[in-house]
């Protein structure tokens, strides 16, 4: 038996294996893509203390070997449930089951999509969640962003650098994002404000063509020829599995507090599938210490 | 067979008209998406002979990237008899990939 499964190998989790590891507990990582998580699409990081500039691919390699070193060990199989019983928990991927004494669930949060028609499918042919991994395939080109937040604001920035035009759709009067760069925009000549408007429709068959904007208090609906739809409406977790095992609030996060623990003995969350009010890589490293030290001394 | 670095000149010889499955997986030294399944895309090359696995840098191929309708990275392209046989796009686990190429 293990003593601590940690689900999830972003930077929670690979934090929390850190301090097992140094706690002197057996540590094995479930992940069902690759190590990192969310920040391995960000270019710069330069808000880490002590780290005044890394890519998001330094980090997480830097974070994955620091753990790795350590001894934990991470396989890639995606965890399906996770049972709670009196002396042990015993953890279901799609390859097998896995015991523990405590597990840590760091699952956290993927890109919220629009729940568009055809929007899964055209992923890699005109719709993105990543303006700066994705938007150099349309220099020179026209795209819209959908969004009101400092990433839709940020997104649209950077892509007025390259493309043609940027459509910037929101679906209220104003953004909630920084008024500093809404204003920053509302100065270029490239960038047009779409306000309280949906995307409702994407446009073209192979690939994005076009979306259909709804506005929502005239009710008329508009096409704008597009090759991107860059969607920039925020994350959501991914904690529907352990709905029997931990309570989840109503948008779908673990509920805990800031001890990391949750309603079930045994059972902690870390990272940005917790609730919590913010979330950037140092709380959800500094989540991982917080539930893997709990996990350690409470076993 | 370790992967094979795939450019305009020698696209339709190493890909087009391959007699095995190829595997291609387009990518950018900016991308750090990209730089994390690249080990795996190598470990899956090295492991096999039964298909070929190319990689193509956007950068210095854009052309090919705009005919393949790439436009986001990693995107892992399928080749079969010269066309194209299956798609993903973004990071995937090993298994992910070999079910992808079927073969």
């Amino acid at each position: 038996m293990t003593d601590v499964i940690i689900v999830g190998a972003g930077t929670a989790g690979l934090t929390a294996a850190i301090y097992a590891r140094r706690a002197g507990r057996s540590v094995l990582l479930f992940e069902s893509s690759a190590y990192g998580g969310q920040i391995i699409n960000t270019p710069d990081i330069e808000n880490y203390p002590g780290l005044a500039h890394v890519s998001g691919f330094d980090f997480a390699t830097a974070l994955y070997q620091q753990a790795a070193d350590l001894g934990a060990e991470l396989k890639y199989e995606r965890v399906l449930s996770v049972k709670s019983l009196p002396d042990r928990k015993i953890v279901h991927t799609a390859e097998g089951d896995y015991e523990a004494r405590a597990v840590i669930l760091a699952t956290g949060a993927k890109n919220r999509p629009l729940g568009l028609d055809r929007e899964k499918e055209l992923i890699g042919r005109g719709v993105s969640y990543c303006a700066t991994c994705d938007g150099m395939f349309f220099r020179g080109r026209d795209v819209v962003v959908a969004g009101g937040g400092n990433t839709a604001l940020e997104d649209a920035a950077f892509l007025a650098n390259y493309c043609r035009r940027v459509y910037l759709v929101h679906r209220r009067d104003e953004f909630r994002g920084s008024k500093e760069t809404a204003k920053k925009l509302a100065a270029m000549d490239n960038v047009e404000f779409v306000m309280n408007s949906r995307v409702t429709k994407i446009l073209g068959d192979e690939k994005v063509e076009g979306v259909e904007v709804t506005d929502k208090n005239t009710g008329a609906v508009r096409a704008i020829a597009a090759a991107a739809l860059f969607v920039a409406i925020g994350q959501m977790p991914d904690n529907e599995a352990f709905s029997d095992l931990v309570e989840l609030s109503d948008g779908g996060y673990i509920e805990a507090g800031e001890d990391c623990r949750t309603k079930t003995a045994g059972i902690y969350t870390a990272g940005d599938c917790r609730t919590k009010t913010v979330r950037q890589l140092t709380t959800a490293a500094a989540d991982g210490a917080v539930a893997a030290l709990a996990a350690s001394q409470e076993m | 067979m370790a992967a094979i670095k795939i450019t305009k000149e020698n696209f339709e010889q190493e890909v087009l008209k391959s007699d095995v499955p190829v595997l291609i997986d387009f990518w950018a030294s900016w991308c750090g998406p990209c730089k994390m399944l690249s080990p795996t895309v190598d470990e899956v090359a090295n492991e096999t002979d039964r298909f070929k696995v190319g990689k193509i840098n956007v950068d210095e191929e854009g052309d090919l990237a705009v005919k393949y309708g790439v436009s986001a990275i990693p995107t892992l392209v399928v080749f079969k008899n010269g066309a194209e046989a299956g798609r993903s796009v973004g990071v995937i686990r090993k298994d992910q990939i070999l079910d992808l190429v079927g073969a």
